[in-house]
């Protein structure tokens, strides 16, 4: 039996304080990619009560993806979009969550995103992520945007940074580390990525702007 | 001279595409930024570098 919404929410303002907890509670944060790691930083940003997310991902689950997606191996073949939705909802069932299984284009993402507050680039594929993100900071003169790039491999997870590259562009990687290289993906490095970009969409919606 | 990633280049002149190529850059996986305004991608063509541009360029790493 989950606890009402009242239990749950001061259990949250218990760990973040009223303050602070009033900023998640109130953002929108879109994440593009459901992978390995937009499934990781939407449950990341879920479980600190960010209030509204929208989840956004054409792919269905596959087996290759369970060694470091948030996907049950009964959820293989279902779309990620509602599958992780319902994973956090089990999670935290008073986050808001927009599931939509859409591929995102450089036509689309002036509409689809309109509504959100932060936009986390969470894509596979490197032109993927370059379209997305040039896409977006054209289309949103305003919007940060939280991208990834270099994550694979068994390097050291110390090589993982947060880079300010410009005035709404942060890059989590180490930034040189090409899957197509034939490096792997490890879950364990995958999620130290993407728990960089958890924290910084977290340190952007508190209202801090560096790294 | 210009600043691209931080370094004085001896560029100006040239199109961005041409720079992106002559430094080994695949256009399909960068971001450019030039004083702080994006260049939208069917642009790198027709855009020339000048004198005093500040200029960042991201190349994504695929995985995710």
């Amino acid at each position: 039996m989950a606890p009402d919404r009242e239990t749950l929410h001061a259990a949250l303002v218990e760990r973040h304080g009223a303050a602070r907890q009033a900023k998640f509670d109130a953002a929108h944060v879109a994440v593009c990619g459901l992978g390995g790691l937009g499934s990781n930083i939407a449950v990341a940003l879920a479980r600190a009560g960010v209030g509204h997310l929208h989840l956004i991902d054409f792919d269905r689950v596959e087996p290759s993806n369970l060694n470091r997606q948030q996907y049950a191996a009964a959820q293989v073949g279902l779309a990620k979009a509602e599958a992780l939705k319902a994973n956090i909802a089990a999670i935290n069932p008073y986050c808001e969550v927009t599931a939509e299984a859409v591929r995102i284009t450089e036509e689309n993402v002036a509409v689809l995103l309109s509504g959100d507050d932060i936009i986390c680039e969470a894509f596979d594929r490197a032109e993927e992520k370059a379209m997305l993100v040039s896409s977006a900071l054209a289309a949103y003169p305003d919007k940060p945007v939280v991208a990834a790039s270099g994550m694979a491999g068994l390097e050291s997870a110390n090589r993982i940074s947060t880079v300010r590259v410009s005035k709404r562009l942060y890059v989590c990687g180490d930034r040189t580390a090409d899957v197509a290289d034939g490096l792997g993906l490890y879950g364990a490095r995958v999620l130290v990525c993407a728990a960089h970009q958890a924290t910084m969409i977290l340190r952007l919606i508190d209202g801090s702007e560096e790294p | 001279m210009l600043r691209i990633n931080g370094k004085e280049q001896d560029v100006a002149g040239q199109a961005l595409a041409d720079y992106l190529s002559s430094v080994g850059y695949n256009a399909a996986r960068v971001v450019v930024e030039i004083n702080e305004a994006i260049v939208p991608r069917d642009r790198y063509a027709g855009t020339i570098l000048r004198d005093g541009d500040v200029v960042e360029i991201v190349c994504f790493m695929g995985g995710g």
